[in-house]
């Protein structure tokens, strides 16, 4: 179960809302307008196990989301997620690879500062001995372009 | 009995003797006669593969996930310290100085090399530029990539990160990069397939203490590595997963 995000952690102008985690619990966010750019050249990488919950993170994606890998290891990976997603890319998202195949989509992300950085984002099932045991999600630079049609769409899906 | 061994075809052809003289010292290690079988391009290596022709491979990791997945083979040992990562650059008189200023249309040089072009191509997305809007050249070898940069054959080129860093400083001063992936846990691996598989732990251990002595050492030297180090099962397993990521 995730905690409420903290007020000490956050970064310049705030506001607040409560986000329904879908099977775990709600969650009180702050989030605010600053965006920290991705890396060029890095990928984000990261694996859940089968329920969502992360067991390994690498050091772009500890950079990005500002957790220590303590804060991150065993939490659920909705700990970044942000209220400007709309949850039918989500329900897509665990459609796709409950059914064994790869998703991709872009996602906005939200850091412990309560800012954002967007991704495009690539999860697949993790097959080991013909059984699915986690996924792996591998997030890359997306473009502005596509960044801002998401900027345009995601709105309309709620 | 003899075995084949083979080497992903993006080998420097610096190291060219160093892999001849690596199965040699195999060899002599463990007693097996193993024939060293290098192909010019991947397709024939992979038509090798396919054919249950090879026994022991220097991978690629594009091919890493047909070697295990489809052909049994299993990890042994990886370099210490090197890892596989790409180089975009452009002539340093081009205005471009970003990857979201390039346009659709532009000429890119690659090599044949799987898990560059990918990575290579990756970056580029961040342009909005994929297969379908830019002109792919394919050259034979890095050096050659510089060189259509310079000559204005290719707008943008894209690079083994390592082979970039070894270009002449003169080539170098003339090239702009505009991104260098950091990506760390893409990297070639040292393959054993499933005729040599039950020796695995014993050909695992002789590369492991082989920059124990000054023979090994002066073998790895020849490859331009320091020291292998064990590539567990799961270890590979979680790079074939994470390059099936970046494969669409």
């Amino acid at each position: 179960m995730l905690s409420d995000m903290k007020l000490e952690d956050i970064v310049g102008e705030y506001k607040e809302t409560v986000l329904d985690l879908y099977g775990n619990g709600s969650r009180k966010i702050f989030y605010t307008d600053i965006e920290t750019p991705y890396p060029d050249g890095k990928l984000i990488v990261s694996t859940t196990d089968k329920a969502g919950i992360i067991t390994h993170v690498n050091q772009s994606f500890i950079e990005m989301s500002g957790y220590t890998e303590n804060e991150l290891i065993g939490m659920p990976h909705s700990i970044l997620r942000h209220p400007d997603m709309p949850s039918a890319a989500f329900k897509d998202l665990w459609d796709t690879v409950n059914r064994g195949e790869k998703w991709q989509g872009f996602v906005k992300n939200l850091c412990k500062d309560g800012g954002y950085y967007w991704v495009k984002a690539t999860v697949i099932p993790n097959i080991r001995h013909g059984k699915v045991v986690g996924y792996t999600s591998v997030r890359r630079k997306p473009s502005r372009t596509k960044i801002n049609e998401c900027i345009q769409l995601y709105p309309t899906l709620f | 009995m003899s075995y084949t061994f083979t080497v992903s075809p993006d080998f420097s052809p610096d190291h060219l003797s160093g892999w001849y003289i690596f199965n040699t010292w195999l060899q002599r290690q463990s007693g097996e006669a193993i024939h060293l079988e290098l192909y010019d391009n991947f397709q024939a290596q992979r038509d090798a593969i396919q054919a249950n022709k090879i026994d022991l491979i220097y991978a690629n990791p594009f091919d890493a996930a047909m070697l295990v997945r489809e052909k049994g083979f299993l990890p042994l040992v990886r370099a210490w310290n090197i890892s596989d990562e790409a180089i975009i650059a452009v002539s340093a008189d081009s205005p471009v100085n970003d990857v979201a200023e390039l346009l659709p249309g532009i000429n890119v040089a690659v090599t044949e090399d799987p898990d560059v072009h990918t990575i290579g191509m990756i970056m580029l997305e961040a342009g909005d530029l994929d297969a379908s809007n830019i002109n792919t050249r394919f050259y034979n070898s890095q050096v050659l990539i510089a060189k259509s940069l310079l000559q204005g054959e290719a707008d943008v080129g894209i690079f083994l990160a390592k082979a970039f860093d070894d270009l002449s400083n003169l080539t170098k001063k003339q090239l702009k990069i505009l991104v260098r992936s950091q990506i760390s846990v893409i990297h070639h691996s040292l393959m054993i397939g499933p005729a040599l598989a039950g020796r695995r732990d014993e050909i695992q251990a002789l590369l492991l203490a082989m920059n124990n002595d000054d023979k090994g050492k002066s073998v790895l030297n020849s490859l331009g590595f320091d020291a292998w180090i064990k590539v567990e099962d799961e270890e590979m397993e979680f790079m074939i997963d994470l390059m099936d990521t970046l494969i669409i």
